[in-house]
């Protein structure tokens, strides 16, 4: 059967994954100045993530999902998405937050346990980028809920997004 | 067969390329709204404007393609909607964008405007917006045992936000209905008054998945404005581009509609194609999803012979890998079984709605604006456009199957033919009035813009989906509630693209 074929060959022909990149000192240091280290050291090596899209492109959101590639393999990081804001520690938004996403924003910010993060994706998440002073935006990320890390790039690329991601990780077992 | 400018007869507007632009009574506006709902003409585009409504309208002789204006004084104008239910949706987004009255409409409500601006009439008056905020009513739904879902914003996945109400009777979907805008930004606000420069890196961010398709629409209609030309280099390497932006959006389609089906083996194989895509491109032109890489006048950067070399390579692994994976899918009867029959778009409405890319195709409708246009270099080009009748989820994703490999060949012809020469011209401060079309990976793009001395003064971008979005209604119809993600993933109708 042809789909037993593909899974078994996919097994003889060897991974495509790549090695993890390198650290991200910027993300580390912005990290460790906005994040409390006993709350880092509870979480132990696993972080469930929440997408939350406040009001981008949709470019970040097609190199997030470049992220659970076979090259990429977020998972094998114990990093992985959930469907549920109570599932998370992390909420990844993208975009800036345009006016009528902000209420579904800071109910999903709220919906989620403590304690968390929040990861602000692109150029745009930081301050609002090419849409600033748009009468449908209301800012940048941190207009609207506290931000512990922003991962630039318009895009980013998924190696940026998993330095990023990678730097939370590292922060909370160097405690 | 009259061509559009015999009915639609009118002022002409000087300065306006390629296709003509007349000033038209209400009478000759309703006329063209007649001629669409009658099934003579196809709505291509309905936008406002300072105290006026524009209409683009394809006629059914090749290339006939015509832009009306109506002045609105008064604040009113006939609307369209009335007669020909694809207009419904711009119509309610002209009146909360602008104020402008479509006198007649069927539905009332606001769109793109939930009530969360600190303005009314963000393009026209710009009055400061009420303090309470009016609920949004949802279309009543009558009968026994019927419950609502709510959908969304937020979504569950990796995805762009909307709410989706359903009511449903039991598991079987009795209605959909959409309620969009979450993620407007207010881009043609941004873009008027600004260079076009800027206005061009803003068109390329519209839907960040088709930046490539949106950037050509963009230049296509700032050259015919300025009635200027891209070099031939150039345009083969927009088209390039574009084949590439076609193959990744493609890819990742097919694989996320398998997922949705819980057929994750093709959702990860996919997965590698897409990837191998990208790459190719930011080894080529030195972003992977070649953002502001195309710009008015040309394209920003050159194809160097290690470009070349990305792009041969990168075929040479995908024609080797996908077949395969073409024989997987239809070789996968568990799979069939989910696609097959599912979420079907009626010929009739993928006619009506003038449906582009492979929800038209999917559905009977012949049209891809790289033939039917034919614009450089896609004139010389050796191409097949396939068409189906299906209007299931599996014929759009045989549409996208045989897409990949008309791109493959694309590709191929275009490295084969690929021109020497300057790789852009000078835009210079003219001024003048352009309509631009690109076939991006879900149908055609349209731009519309006026520049007055280099600086754009309104621009008009219409996503392909404000013409398929409202098929997705009527497609889940009669379906389960499970079935949703599938049928909504085989028609991936952009959220941005369409919010503004």
């Amino acid at each position: 059967m042809l789909m037993r074929r593909t899974l078994l060959e996919s097994l003889t022909h060897g991974p495509l994954t790549e090695a993890p990149p390198a650290r991200d000192d910027a993300a580390l240091a912005e990290l460790a100045a906005s994040v409390e280290r006993a709350a880092r050291r509870r979480l132990g090596r696993s972080l469930a993530i929440r997408e939350v899209d406040a009001g981008s492109c949709n470019g970040c959101e097609v190199e997030i999902h470049a992220l659970n590639n076979a090259f990429y393999d977020l998972e094998r990081f114990g990093l992985r998405f959930v469907a549920s804001p109570r599932h998370a520690d992390v909420l990844l938004v993208t975009g800036p937050v345009t006016r009528n996403m902000r209420e579904a924003l800071l109910r999903t910010y709220n919906a989620t346990p403590d304690p968390k993060w929040v990861v602000a994706v692109g150029t745009c998440a930081k301050d609002g980028g090419l849409f600033a002073g748009s009468y449908a935006v209301a800012g940048g990320v941190g207009a609207v809920v506290p931000v512990d890390l922003h991962i630039a790039g318009c895009p980013p690329t998924p190696t940026q997004l998993l330095q990023g991601l990678l730097g939370l990780l590292e922060g909370g077992s160097a405690a | 067969m009259a061509r559009l400018t015999d009915i639609a007869r009118g002022e002409p507007v000087a300065g306006h390329r390629p296709w003509p632009r007349v000033r038209v009574t209400p009478q000759t506006w309703r006329t063209l709204a007649n001629e669409m709902a009658e099934g003579r003409a196809t709505l291509l585009g309905l936008w406002g404007d300072a105290g006026a409504v524009h209409m683009a309208v394809m006629g059914e002789e090749p290339r006939d393609i015509i832009v009306a204006s109506l002045e609105c004084p008064g604040g009113t104008f006939p609307s369209v909607g009335a007669l020909h239910p694809p207009a419904i949706r711009f119509e309610r987004a002209i009146r909360s964008l602008f104020g402008l009255e479509p006198i007649g409409a069927p539905d009332g409500r606001p769109w793109l405007d939930l009530g969360f601006w600190n303005v009314e009439h963000p393009l026209g008056a710009r009055t400061p917006a009420a303090a309470a905020r009016l609920a949004y009513e949802f279309l009543p739904v009558e009968g026994e045992g019927l419950h609502q879902i709510p959908v969304g914003p937020v979504h569950a996945g990796i995805i762009e936000p909307g709410h989706f109400r359903f009511t449903a009777n039991g598991e079987t979907v009795a209605r959909l209905e959409e309620r969009l805008g979450y993620v407007h930004k207010g881009i043609e606000s941004l873009m008027a008054g600004t260079t076009i420069a800027r206005a061009a890196e803003l068109a390329g961010r519209t839907s960040g998945d088709s930046t490539v398709a949106y950037s050509i629409a963009f230049a296509h209609a700032v050259e015919a404005a300025l009635d200027i030309a891209p070099p031939p280099r150039a345009q083969y390497l927009r088209a390039l581009m574009a084949e590439l932006e076609r193959l990744a959006n493609h890819f990742g389609d097919i694989g996320a509609i398998c997922n949705d089906a819980s057929f994750s083996l093709m959702h990860a194989h996919c997965g590698i194609l897409r990837e191998f895509v990208l790459r190719a491109a930011a080894t080529a032109f030195g972003h992977r999803l070649m953002m502001d890489c195309v710009v008015p006048g040309g394209v920003a950067a050159e194809l160097h012979a290690e470009g070349i070399a990305a792009m041969t390579q990168m075929l040479t692994q995908l024609r080797q890998r996908f077949p395969r994976l073409v024989e997987l899918y239809d070789n996968t009867a568990s799979l069939m079984d989910r696609t097959a029959a599912t979420g079907i778009v009626s010929a009739a409405l993928a006619r009506q709605f003038g449906a582009g890319g492979y929800v038209g195709r999917g559905s009977g409708r012949d049209f891809d604006a790289r033939r039917n246009l034919a614009y450089a270099p896609y004139d010389r080009l050796d191409f097949t456009v396939p068409v189906l009748e299906a209007g299931d989820v599996n014929a759009r994703v045989w549409i996208r199957i045989r897409e990949v490999e008309q791109s493959f060949a694309l590709i191929e012809q275009i490295i084969a033919q690929l021109p020497d020469g300057p790789i852009a011209v000078a835009v210079g401060g003219g001024s003048g009035e352009g309509l631009g079309l690109a076939e991006g990976f879900r149908g055609d793009v349209l731009a519309w813009l006026r520049l007055d001395a280099g600086r754009v003064v309104r621009c008009h971008l219409r996503d392909p989906s404000w013409l398929q979005w409202p098929l997705l209604e009527a497609a889940i119809e009669g379906n389960i509630v499970a079935d949703f993600p599938l049928c909504n993933k085989s028609f991936n109708c952009s959220y941005s693209g369409h919010d503004l």
